[in-house]
């Protein structure tokens, strides 16, 4: 069976004043059907641009998604008509978002913006959708649902809002959800009830999830898969057990390196990756970390390696010497 | 004063700071209080490093702001080595603004847009009337520009030339530029990306130790706080509701809302978050404009009996060092 989701050699480019900006650079990667797959990054990374491709979302201009297919169950995203998109968008595929404020409409009422994903995706009649808005609410944890469907965005906490938002994703029982730092703006108690509610309810319905974070502990925490990111491209992605116990590239190692964990010992001084992030309209044709890599050689600096199996299987690392790596890690830790 | 019998650099008894709610524009009134900070108090000791933690409107920002002067207080005092800041005159409170700063979150809405970076930093230097000629200004800002990681030509620069991390290298320096002894570092590294928020703690470590600083660190994240800090106080709906050494807090923690914070966080790490027991706490926190009676926590707390309803608890040391606000903690 071919995967739900498969993409493939996707470039996504931003035309700036200091000229183009490969945000997305040839990123190709799958979901399963039911599966959680985590895309891990730092800012400008391209983590959200590589979703916001898959939705076809990206403003244009200055965005333009320049070469690549987004297979989808079966179809090519990028051959869809807009209106045939919009049927893909909040039906096929449901979206959280960062900041459920600017996400959730502030005139309608909670209510109407789950009725009306019902009524226009799946043609329920408006007391068919609002009983089903009840039975949302409830399956995400809002208590007294009568109540909050007639109050608006405001009214409701942070935590609250971004319920509604999974709310809202799930109404037409998609088969994938795209999360971009659902959690990141909520706080930790609340991030980590709104993680086990997606969780619970993703492997209740059978959806696949992509969570886009930078937060290494909500990956460990919920992702089977991990893509880990870097200028653009994956650098590393294989099974979570795998990236987090056996890396292989520097950028991964140094980033679980860089964070203080509260389960460890407390250590004398943090080792943080060295640097600054890079500046996506200044790469060369060599390696984007090269720059800040510990184990940077000659070559690095005159060819891109490009994503080759390393460790177990499923595991690819885009790095020279990811070979050697398993071995320094251990040594390291 | 403390054990060793020396009195600590910051000293906050009964600190409480209401925000007053009104309703109607003409015929405008008072209908009710924000309880933003209700009855705190701690010491900082010279040289300590004391962690804030707590929630979204836990109170610790503002008790931070109250420290600085940059509210007043509804009720309490604040001894900066030994002086209420708040009876302070005018001159008086220039010369605590040189001892006293603070570095803030956010560093792309704390630096002026339209300053180079070298006269952000040389400004407070400026303004306090320290240094009158330019020339040695500058040299002071090259100077600092280095003891905080950065290339000295970054002084001809404009913020938005920078990045996030280097932008939050620069607001560390102009809280440096006039020597000060305490600062409030709040959210300090919290806009940054994994990568250089390291970089920025182990700069903060680094002065503190080559300038003996003082810091009281306000933050959320609970890993970051713990390595950096000597002693935290958790907060929660404008109190303190535990309070220990790092190690003690972190290794041991005594308040139910304490422990259900420290489960909330997920362990980078997928064995162990695999078999990690781990139940969130119930419910969100409520509004401080209508705050549970008696304990604040008892909606939300598993250990929760029908007297917490009734009596406020109050901090008590139950160890030695170890402060909780609990009644059903022995």
């Amino acid at each position: 069976m071919p995967p739900l989701l498969e993409v493939r050699g996707l470039h996504t480019e931003f035309r700036t004043g200091a000229g183009v900006v490969r945000a997305v650079d040839g990123i190709s990667y799958t979901v399963e059907a039911g599966e959680t797959v985590a895309v891990v990054g730092e800012s400008g990374s391209g983590k959200s641009v590589g979703a916001l491709s898959i939705l076809r979302l990206i403003p244009d201009p200055p965005g333009r998604i320049v070469a690549g297919e987004i297979l989808f169950d079966g179809r090519d995203l990028r051959s869809l008509t807009e209106a045939e998109m919009r049927h893909v968008r909040g039906r096929d595929i449901g979206m959280v978002f960062q900041e459920p404020m600017t996400s959730l409409n502030p005139v309608l009422t909670i209510g109407r913006q789950i009725t009306e994903t019902l009524e226009r995706h799946q043609g329920a009649d408006r007391p068919t959708a609002e009983k089903r808005a009840v039975e949302l609410l409830e399956m995400v944890g809002i208590a007294d649902p009568k109540r909050r469907l007639r109050q608006y965005p405001h009214q409701l906490s942070g935590g609250m809002r971004q319920r509604v938002m999974i709310a809202i994703a799930l109404a037409c029982s998609p088969k994938l959800i795209i999360a971009d730092e659902p959690t990141t703006a909520l706080d930790v108690t609340i991030q980590a009830q709104i993680l086990e509610v997606m969780k619970s309810l993703s492997r209740k319905l059978g959806v696949a999830q992509i969570i886009i974070t930078h937060n290494l502990g909500v990956v460990a925490r919920y992702a089977s898969r991990v893509n880990v990111m870097y200028a653009g491209r994956i650098v590393e992605a294989g099974p979570a057990d795998a990236i987090y116990h056996d890396p292989r590239h520097p950028y991964t190692i140094a980033l679980l390196r860089s964070v203080p964990r509260l389960d460890q010992p407390r250590r004398a001084r943090l080792d943080p990756v060295d640097g600054q992030p890079p500046d996506l309209t200044r790469l060369d044709g060599g390696c984007a970390f090269r720059p800040r890599c510990r184990f940077a050689v000659e070559r690095c600096a005159t060819a891109r390696p490009s994503l080759e199996p390393a460790g177990e299987a499923g595991h690819i690392s885009a790095c020279f010497r990811s070979s050697e790596l398993g071995v320094v890690a251990e040594v390291a830790a | 004063m403390n054990a060793a019998g020396e009195t600590p650099l910051l000293e906050v008894r009964g600190l409480a700071m209401h925000f007053a709610i009104s309703e109607g524009i003409v015929l405008s009134r008072k209908v009710g209080d924000v309880k933003a900070v209700d009855g705190v108090d701690f010491t900082i000791g010279r040289g300590e490093t004391l962690g804030l933690v707590g929630e979204s409107g836990c109170g610790k920002t503002t008790t931070g702001r109250c420290i600085l002067r940059l509210e007043r207080p509804t009720a309490g005092e604040i001894l900066f080595d030994g002086r209420d800041v708040n009876r302070m005159d005018r001159s008086e409170l220039v010369a605590l603004r040189r001892r006293m700063q603070v570095i803030f979150q956010d560093p792309y809405s704390s630096l002026n847009p339209r300053m180079k970076v070298g006269n952000i930093i040389a400004e407070p230097i400026r303004v306090h009337g320290i240094e009158p000629d330019a020339g040695r200004r500058g040299a002071k800002v090259r100077e600092l520009l280095a003891v905080c990681g950065l290339d000295p030509k970054f002084a001809d620069r404009y913020p938005h030339e920078m990045s996030g991390g280097q932008r939050q290298r620069v607001g560390i320096a102009r809280a440096l530029s006039l020597d000060p002894e305490f600062i409030v570092c709040d959210e300090a590294v919290s806009a940054l990306d994994v990568s250089i928020q390291a970089q920025v703690v182990n700069l903060l470590e680094d002065l503190r130790e080559r300038f003996g600083l003082t810091y009281l660190f306000i933050a959320h994240d609970l890993s970051v706080v713990r390595h950096l800090c000597q002693r935290v106080a958790v907060m929660y709906l404008g109190r303190i509701v535990e309070m220990a050494a790092s190690d003690e807090l972190f290794d041991n923690p005594l308040h139910p809302y304490t422990q259900a914070l420290l489960s909330a966080v997920p362990i980078p790490d997928p064995r162990i978050e695999a078999v990690r027991a781990f139940q969130p706490p119930k419910g969100e926190v409520p509004s401080p404009i209508n705050p549970p009676s008696g304990c604040v926590f008892h909606p939300r707390c598993p250990k929760a009996v029908e007297a917490c309803k009734v009596a406020r608890p109050e901090l008590r040391e139950l160890r030695p060092g170890h402060w909780v606000a609990c009644s059903e903690v022995h």
